[in-house]
């Protein structure tokens, strides 16, 4: 417990340095890449418990994102200005911020077990159908509401506070706090699949029956997983929404849901490393392939070559970049010269 | 003395087919019970109605005077009943030690913040079931494979973790389905040892299905016969061994 504080402590220190040097040293544009991909590392780690884990093939991740943006933008803008109105975009006050984020999550979580239930009737194919269905409904839902902006959505949502030292940039305190929940999640679940939680969801991944019949609870810890993935995914949204200052419903379609389901993949489903790693390599290679793009005047090329590389990963490294293992620091001591086996 | 383990007319129809028809099984505290039938004879069917994972048509299941029928499978597991399977279902990317612990999840008194924040709750958990599963592990034989994913396990061993995982629960009754399939003569001798160990010494109710006619005479005290889904024969292996009903069972009448 005591080191537990201590952890978030350093990572909160950590999250500051981090957002100073930037501010020093980066140039935004830069600063926008590692944003984006702190976002998709909170909605990957989250999907590794429910997808990963747990084994569900849920494909509905960006619906939880969508309902936790729209929350967390809604409530900051109605805390910040009272009302919806044009001006000036102004700063969310800590407490409004981080009330939103919460708020956001709990909403998302709810969400989570409304899909949860129904999942735990239905397994493969027909839950990742019922999920993306889920998703697209909550889109639709959203895209229908004129109070809430119809299609264009809601804009003017407040910037993220800033803190101390932290005043005249354009990043403003963005890297702080989207990777303090970057930390975090990765910290919580790194624990929780090292716990006898973690152990039960795998179990129902290797054995459903086996699993229950040694008393795990698979129905109730099903859902556990989804309120988790789905708590941390409303937090992203919220991340995004006061990062992006505007959210419309089809920044959420179920191609993001998709995307995110190929970090999984990609980086190794069950392992928390995998996801990160393949939260980096989704966001960052199509932005890496675009000059390659613009020097051969080919349009679309880049979208080609990503999704041909997708194809050949598929092919050569079926079980994704780490497989299930881990990087962690029993690793290194291993490889380290003098390290005990 | 009450039986710990009752069922009553239990009957399962799939479609046309009565897998298993008016079965009534009294299992008493201490009991070393063996089930036997030939082939499709509807026993791993009735551990199957016992253990929660099918729903009877008729009857009904009693385990420590409780009704058990219309349970899911943990809550059955949560009173004290566990099993193995026929078909070995291990949880192959977890550990041998993982595995075992995995059984004394269900008497974790933790909830997830524990483990989240890493309390102490959390710890103490963790080295209860760590120790829990060693201890079985030591029982059974494994504790040094205890660090080997159980998918690297050979044959006899999975057979064998299947049986520290289901004492892991902290079961009154265990069901074993054929424990000694696949195994050589060795491996089944240490086996019957190992039954009879569970029964003396952890106090585990037992309740056997096995195919090995010498291991089922030679451990068990009560043997019940099942064939088509309706009990031909109850008694003691004696009895058994002599009732030309068996007999005709297992070689084919005239």
């Amino acid at each position: 417990m005591a080191k537990t504080v201590g952890l978030l402590l350093a990572g909160l220190v950590a999250c500051y340095g981090l957002n100073w040097f930037l501010a020093e040293f980066i140039e935004v544009v830069y600063v926008d890449y590692l944003n984006l991909i702190g976002i998709a590392i909170v909605l990957a780690v989250g999907l590794n418990v429910i997808n990963g884990l747990t084994g569900q093939f849920s494909l509905g991740h960006a619906g939880f994102m969508a309902i936790g943006a729209f929350v967390a933008g809604l409530v900051s803008i109605q805390l910040t200005y009272g009302e919806m109105s044009s001006g000036p975009l102004e700063l969310a006050g800590l407490g409004t911020f981080l009330l939103s984020l919460l708020l956001a999550g709990l909403a998302a979580a709810v969400l989570g077990v409304v899909v949860g239930a129904p999942a735990l009737r239905l397994k493969g194919d027909y839950l990742a159908i019922a999920t993306l269905g889920f998703a697209e409904i909550t889109r639709i839902l959203l895209t229908a509401q004129d109070s809430l902006g119809g299609p264009t959505g809601i804009k003017r949502i407040p910037k993220m506070p800033l803190l101390p030292g932290t005043g005249a940039w354009d990043g403003g305190t963005s890297v702080f706090w989207i990777f303090l929940v970057v930390f975090t999640i990765v910290l919580f679940s790194a624990r929780l699949q090292r716990s006898t939680y973690g152990r039960a969801l795998i179990a129902i991944r290797e054995n459903e029956l086996a699993a229950e019949t040694m008393g795990v609870r698979a129905a109730r810890m099903k859902v556990m997983a989804f309120v988790y993935g789905a708590f941390f995914a409303g937090i992203a949204g919220g991340l995004y929404a006061h990062y992006q200052h505007s959210v419309r419903p089809d920044d959420f379609t179920s191609i993001r849901s998709i995307e995110v389901v190929v970090m999984l993949v990609l980086g190794g489903l069950g392992s928390i490393t995998g996801a990160v790693l393949g939260a980096v390599a989704v966001t960052l290679v199509p932005q890496l392939l675009r000059p390659l793009e613009e020097q051969l005047q080919v349009n679309g090329l880049s979208m080609v070559v990503y999704a041909l590389l997708l194809i050949l990963m598929m092919i050569f490294r079926p079980q994704g970049i780490f497989g299930q293992r881990e990087l962690s620091l029993k690793l290194f001591r291993r490889i380290l010269p003098g390290g005990r086996k | 003395m009450t039986a710990l383990l009752a069922t009553e007319n239990l009957t399962i129809r799939f479609g046309g087919l009565t897998a298993v028809d008016g079965f009534n099984l009294a299992i008493e505290p201490g009991d070393l019970f063996g089930l036997i039938g030939p082939n499709g004879a509807g026993k791993t069917t009735v551990f199957n109605m016992i253990t929660g994972v099918y729903l009877p048509t008729e009857g009904s299941v009693h385990f420590d005077g409780k009704l058990v029928n219309g349970l899911q499978p943990a809550q059955v597991a949560a009173l004290g009943v566990s099993r193995t399977f026929q078909n070995i279902r291990l949880f192959d990317e977890l550990s041998v030690l993982e595995n075992a612990m995995t059984g004394a999840h269900q008497h974790a008194k933790i909830n997830l913040f524990d483990s989240l924040l890493r309390t102490a709750r959390h710890y103490r958990e963790e080295q209860r079931q760590r120790d829990r599963a060693y201890e079985l592990l030591t029982f059974m034989g494994l504790e040094d494979r205890a660090g080997l994913p159980a998918k690297q396990l050979p044959y006899g061993h999975r057979r064998k973790l299947e049986i520290a995982r289901a004492l892991a629960t902290e079961p009154k009754l265990i069901c074993l389905d054929e424990p000694a399939a696949g195994m050589n003569t060795g491996e089944k001798a240490e086996l019957s040892a190992l039954i009879r160990k569970i029964r003396d010494e952890l106090k585990v109710t037992v309740l056997l299905i096995e195919h090995d006619m010498k291991l089922v005479m030679g451990i068990c005290e009560k043997i019940q016969v099942l064939d088509y889904g309706k009990t031909i024969a109850l008694g003691t292996p004696q009895e058994i061994q002599n009732n030309p009903k068996v007999i005709e069972a297992y070689l084919g009448g005239e």
